[in-house]
Parts: C-alpha cells; sequence; structure tokens
C-alpha cells in the first residue's frame, strides 16, 4: 500500500485526524464507515465551530440590538455568502436556509400548486428518493397535474431518448436527482435542464448526493431550483439549501408563516419580508447554518477535484474486488457514478449481509434505500449499499471485502 | 415445559458459545431447520409491516393452546423467529402474555430489540402476544 499512498492526491492519514469518530471501535473492531451516502462524518474544525457558537455567541439572529445578537447574524449571513460562492450563485438571497433537502424540495413543491392545473404535467426520474416523489404525488393530487416518469435502463441510468420524448408544451415542471442516492449514477443534468426549458418548464436538481463529490456550478447549470443537505458534506444534521432563481423566489407564495418572515403584520393585511426572509419563518438553525459554512471551506480546502479523483479511485478498486465474489452483483453500473456500490450476492438477504458486516465494525446501509421504485425494476427487496468518503482507505476497503466474504461464508 | 423453563434451555444453549459469530452460526442453524408455515399462510396480513426482511406468522388454536409457524426471507431473522417460537409455541395464551423477554438480552441479541432494527425482535414479539390476547378473547 505504500507505493499506492505515494500516488494519492489526498494524505488521508492526515485528514483521517481531523475526525474523531473514525478512532472509535464498534463491536470489539476498528469502525470502518461505509455509509457516507447517508450521512457524512464530522471534522474537529467543524464541531469546534458548533462548541464556539453555544460557549460563546448563541442568540437569536436578525432582531436583537446587542452584540451577541449581531455577532450571531453576521456569522450566520456570512455563511450564506460561503454557500452563495460555493455554488457560484449571483445573488446570496437567492440561498435559502432549510432544515435540508426534504424541506427543500417540499418548499417547493407547497408554493408550486398556484403554478398548475388540471393536466398539466410533471416530470420526475425513475431513479429518484422518496423524498423527490412523495411531494410531487401529493402536489398532483392536490392540482390534477399528471406525473409522468423517466424510465431506467439496466445499467441504472436514465432513458434519455424516453425522456426527450416525455417532454411537451404540457410539461411544467421536472424534477430529477443529480446522483442517484441508491446506485450513485450521475445524471445528465445539463441535458435534462436545457431540454426542460426548451419546452418552457421549470426544473429541480436535488444535489443532496452530488453535493460531497462535485462541485456544481448553479449559474453555468442555468438551473432553477438546487438543493442540498449539510450532514452529506461534513456539516451537522437539520440544515440544508433551498437555492432558488430569483423570479421563481419572488413568485411562489411563502411555506410557513411565523416570525422572521413578515414585513409588517396587521389583522387585515399582513405583507411578506423580502428575500431570503419571505422563506425563513422563526428561528433557524443557527448554529447549523454556521457550521454548514465551515463544513464547506473544510472541504474546499481539501479540494472538490482531489475528493473526487481519490473517492474515484476507491469505487474503482472496491468494484473490482467485490466483483471476484462468486454470486455477487452490482446494481448501477453506469460509467459515470459517484463512490457508491450497490450490490447483492445470490441467495443472500442484503439484511443478513448488513448484519454480519456490522458485527465486524463495518457501516454498510441494506434495504431499499429509500427508492422502492429502483427495487422494483430490478425485481429485488434491496441491496446492500457501500458508500464512500474521501476518508475511507484501501486498508478499509480490504477489510470490508473479507468481511462480506466472511458473511458469505456464514450465511450460505 | 412452561415458556421460563424452555426460555432458561435456550440461554443454557447459548451459553456454550465463547463469541458472537458461533452464537450467529447457531441462530442461521436454527433458521435453517424451522418448520415452514404453510404457503398458504404467507399473505399479506400475516406479514408484520417493516422496511428491512418479510417475516410472516401465523398462529393456530389447538386446544387452548397457541401454535405459531413462521417464516422470513432473511435468515437471521428467521433464527430469531425459531427462537421465539420455540420460546411461545404450544403455550396457553396466558402464559404467552405474562412471560418476559429477558432472555433475549441473556442469549446475546439485546441489539436485535433496537427500535432501529425494523421488523426485529420488537415488532415479532409484539404480533406473538397481539394472536395472544386475540385468541385468548376466544377462550374465554
Amino acid at each position: 500500500m505504500k507505493a499506492v499512498a505515494d500516488k494519492l492526491p489526498l494524505d488521508i492519514e492526515t485528514i483521517r485526524l481531523d475526525f474523531p469518530i473514525l478512532k472509535r471501535k464498534v463491536n470489539g473492531y476498528p469502525l470502518v464507515y461505509l455509509d457516507n451516502a447517508a450521512t457524512s462524518q464530522t471534522p474537529q474544525q467543524v464541531i469546534d465551530v458548533i462548541v464556539d457558537y453555544y460557549s460563546n455567541y448563541n442568540a437569536n439572529i436578525h432582531r436583537g440590538v446587542h452584540s451577541l445578537s449581531q455577532e450571531a447574524t453576521d456569522k450566520y449571513e456570512a455563511a450564506r455568502k460561503k454557500i452563495q460562492q460555493h455554488f457560484n450563485v449571483a445573488k446570496s438571497h437567492e440561498i435559502i436556509f432549510t432544515s435540508g433537502t426534504t424541506h427543500s424540495i417540499n418548499l417547493v413543491a407547497n408554493g408550486f400548486a398556484q403554478e398548475l392545473n388540471t393536466g398539466d404535467e410533471i416530470i420526475v426520474s425513475a431513479l429518484e428518493h422518496h423524498s423527490n416523489i412523495v411531494p410531487w404525488q401529493m402536489l398532483c393530487e392536490k392540482t390534477g397535474a399528471v406525473l409522468k416518469v423517466i424510465p431506467m435502463t439496466q445499467e441504472g441510468e436514465l432513458d434519455m431518448d424516453a425522456f426527450h420524448k416525455l417532454l411537451s408544451d404540457k410539461t411544467k415542471m421536472v424534477f430529477v436527482n443529480h446522483v442517484s442516492n441508491a446506485l450513485g449514477t450521475v445524471n445528465p443534468i445539463e441535458e435534462i435542464i436545457e431540454a426542460t426549458h426548451k419546452a418552457g418548464a421549470a426544473i429541480l436538481v436535488d444535489g443532496a448526493q452530488a453535493a460531497p463529490h462535485i462541485k456544481a456550478d448553479l449559474q453555468a447549470l442555468d438551473v432553477d431550483f438546487y438543493v442540498v443537505s449539510a450532514h452529506k458534506m461534513c456539516g451537522p444534521t437539520g440544515v440544508g439549501m433551498l437555492y432558488g432563481k430569483e423570479k421563481w423566489l419572488n413568485k411562489l407564495p411563502p411555506y410557513q408563516g411565523g416570525g422572521e418572515m413578515i414585513a409588517t403584520v396587521s389583522f387585515e393585511k399582513t405583507t411578506y419580508a423580502e428575500l431570503p426572509h419571505k422563506f425563513e419563518a422563526g428561528t433557524p438553525n443557527i448554529c447549523g447554518g454556521i457550521a454548514f459554512g465551515a463544513a464547506l471551506d473544510y472541504m474546499n480546502a481539501i479540494g472538490f477535484e482531489n475528493i473526487a479523483s481519490y473517492e474515484h479511485m476507491l469505487l474503482e478498486y472496491a468494484t473490482k474486488e467485490l466483483l471476484e465474489i462468486e454470486g455477487l452483483k452490482i446494481y448501477g453500473t453506469s460509467k459515470d457514478k459517484t463512490a457508491v456500490i450497490s450490490f447483492n450476492i445470490e441467495g443472500l438477504h442484503p439484511y443478513d449481509i448488513g448484519t454480519i458486516v456490522d458485527k465486524l465494525g463495518i457501516a454498510v446501509r441494506t434495504g431499499h434505500h429509500c427508492a422502492q421504485p429502483i427495487m422494483d425494476f430490478f425485481k429485488i427487496p434491496g441491496t446492500v449499499r457501500a458508500s464512500f468518503s474521501f476518508y475511507n482507505t484501501f486498508e478499509e476497503v480490504d477489510v470490508f471485502i473479507s468481511a462480506i466474504k466472511k458473511a458469505k461464508m456464514m450465511l450460505q | 415445559m412452561t415458556i421460563q423453563e424452555i426460555q432458561e434451555e435456550i440461554v443454557d444453549e447459548f451459553s456454550m458459545f465463547d463469541d458472537w459469530m458461533q452464537r450467529y452460526e447457531y441462530m442461521i442453524e436454527l433458521g435453517k431447520s424451522l418448520p415452514l408455515i404453510e404457503e398458504k399462510y404467507k399473505v399479506e396480513e400475516n406479514l408484520i409491516k417493516g422496511c428491512q426482511s418479510k417475516v410472516w406468522v401465523h398462529a393456530d388454536l389447538i386446544g387452548d393452546k397457541l401454535a405459531f409457524s413462521a417464516d422470513s426471507d432473511a435468515i437471521i431473522t428467521k433464527g430469531i423467529v425459531a427462537i421465539l417460537i420455540r420460546a411461545y409455541s404450544n403455550q396457553h395464551p396466558t402464559d404467552i402474555l405474562e412471560a418476559d423477554n429477558k432472555f433475549i438480552d441473556e442469549i446475546g441479541l439485546k441489539e436485535h430489540l433496537s427500535p432501529t432494527r425494523a421488523n426485529g425482535l420488537v415488532s415479532m414479539i409484539k404480533q406473538l402476544k397481539m394472536y395472544a390476547i386475540a385468541y385468548q378473547t376466544q377462550l374465554d
């Protein structure tokens, strides 16, 4: 491994020291954390920011005249600017803090109700997470709009010919993820965005699984909405962002009423606050927002190109080793995918495999990954999903492979 | 044998193993030897709902005792069901309702009692007790 280590784009051993959790043992074995697509681990630099917030300047924002409130407000707004810069967004008020991707999607789905009439069409992809299916189904029930689905191929890629045929003047909105959570497929969103706009519709891209690996330039993409969660990119849980083009955010109605989102209130009429506050009712996750900014700083210091190229090496190595195991089948074999491997072993239930490898200290996800339509497509109850991050090592891949072999031996 | 006696017997068997791997291997063996539920009972109504593995449980009243049969598509889950059925099958509904589940902890399967183990022990035990409540009413 020494020879390999010299060629790596990242100094993994030093990076790993930033993550206190990676030192712990699980069930008596050193933790091998391969559930990064569910949530990423948090570096000390981000933990320090959280501790600093509650230790030194915890206060409610945008309201108080006192110094602590000012300080907290400044840091929170500075975090918004960091997010703006990271995603190359034109205006900082186009970044709305939310509790995460699901909240962001629901905010848009709710707002779009007024844009839709009976017979209008909404297109989602067959690769979606339930959180990008259910809100649109609810919206269709409410408005009489019709949900159309872009089918997928055996490789786990979107059938783009079928997508282009689905688009018509009835299409009002398209919702697709940038990267599939269950399979890791990177979707051709540039092509999807361009075609959607040509058809005169709006598009929301769910970037939850892409953001930890790909730095998206939202102005270049020309996407209408882009949503992410901080906890998948080294940040805390309970905070995320909704990016929306200014014209759309002005058009959509507020999602929740409350403090912070109003300009004036009387019993006759309330006028809403300007962007972004119109969509940020109530006291937000202040500490979370600030820590989200710190997480972006951390990842940018390592560099997204380095992250992507290292994770790709891990993916290729793990894929090659797994395929040596007899009866093992990988779902999602697109050439363009993030470091996610979803697989099953013939005759074995993914739950059993997950249970055994957990006893060996390895964290993987088993089940349908909140993407039941994908599992139905492959006619399987679920898969074992190993998802890698830049802090995982080749040695950990080896430990994982031998654990899978052990599980296979025990279960067969 | 009473439920408690059977539970003690199971605890005894598991105490022979030194590590988790042997315990799990034994559980997998038990799973493989579980008498299969009749195909006609593997229906939606008998399915314990959850998101990981499928578990079907069926109960028959024979005299004043409840006989359980079950199956699962996951082998470890099947082993757990086998242990539960051994403890609770062919017992009076009242005894099933009064039984405690401390033996699960004692055989080193405590982690399966966690609510995150969807479809795990907790919902299975609940299902067995639901049957017991239903049939107890019938016996009364």
